[in-house]
């Protein structure tokens, strides 16, 4: 016999141990991709044919430098919180579900880091 | 607490297609599509970063027929989760919830979809030169 009301598990945190901040965060990033993405599609779309020199001193600008690292760690945790998701829905048995989840997780991070990586090499001048 | 008999969700073979459950399920879809197609923005980048020769492997990688039809469904599948994605920003602000405002904004989501996906293209292939 549990003595524990439904409202024990339900104040607070919850089920997921987290309370709301994982919804919360996927909110949050949406909103912020919403400009980022109209940015950078449109921009890319005018890139799309241009040369090495063009598009380096493009990316080297530092305002689209730091608009695109924005890009960059915004996306990547945006679609890491909505994998998530996704595999908690349909991978079954929980060992391999935690697995995928960890394994998205660690794979969005080395992602994040090649990109802001490259901008950064790109805008600081390592390489002509 | 009782948790074995709840309502499930419907059941996909017996139950008919609507627009909003087939823009439900084409968000999520669309989603995983982006977050593999984020690959491709870390490698256009890293190929920047690593000079002409790597960069001008990209352009003609990205740049083959299949690429461009890959780039083009993810073009489409990036607007049509963006402007779902401020869909469910209203839902979750408590807005939206009637049938028709359900109904309306499901279709404004499909034409701004594709209006903004020939947009780009269409700016690619004049001013972008690709």
């Amino acid at each position: 016999m549990a003595y524990r009301t439904p409202v024990k598990r339900a104040v607070g945190l919850g089920s997921a141990k987290d309370g709301v901040h994982h919804w919360w965060m996927q909110r949050v990033t949406a909103i912020a991709l919403v400009p980022l993405v109209l940015w950078f599609t449109f921009s890319m779309a005018v890139y799309a044919g241009a040369d090495f020199e063009t598009v380096r001193a493009w990316i080297a600008t530092p305002m689209v430098a730091v608009l695109l690292i924005a890009l960059i760690v915004t996306a990547l945790f945006h679609a890491q919180l909505g994998l998530q998701v996704v595999l908690e829905d349909y991978v079954q048995p929980h060992g391999l579900q935690l697995a995928c989840v960890i394994a998205v997780k660690f794979l969005a991070v080395l992602l994040i880091l090649v990109g802001v990586l490259s901008v950064l090499r790109i805008a600081l001048g390592g390489q002509t | 607490m009782q948790t074995d008999n709840r309502p499930l969700s419907p059941h996909l073979q017996v139950y008919r297609p609507q627009l909003t459950s087939v823009l439900s399920i084409c968000h999520r879809a669309a989603g995983v599509l982006l977050a593999g197609g984020s690959l491709l923005l870390i490698y256009w980048l890293a190929a920047v970063a690593s000079g002409p020769e790597a960069y001008a492997t990209a352009q003609a990688v990205l740049g083959s027929l299949p690429a461009r039809l890959l780039l083009f469904g993810w073009t489409l599948a990036l607007f049509y989760h963006l402007g779902n994605g401020i869909r469910h920003l209203f839902w979750d602000a408590g807005k939206g919830f009637e049938l028709r405002t359900a109904y309306a904004s499901g279709y404004a989501v499909i034409a701004s979809a594709v209006v903004l996906t020939l947009l780009v293209w269409i700016l690619a292939t004049t001013v972008g030169g690709a």
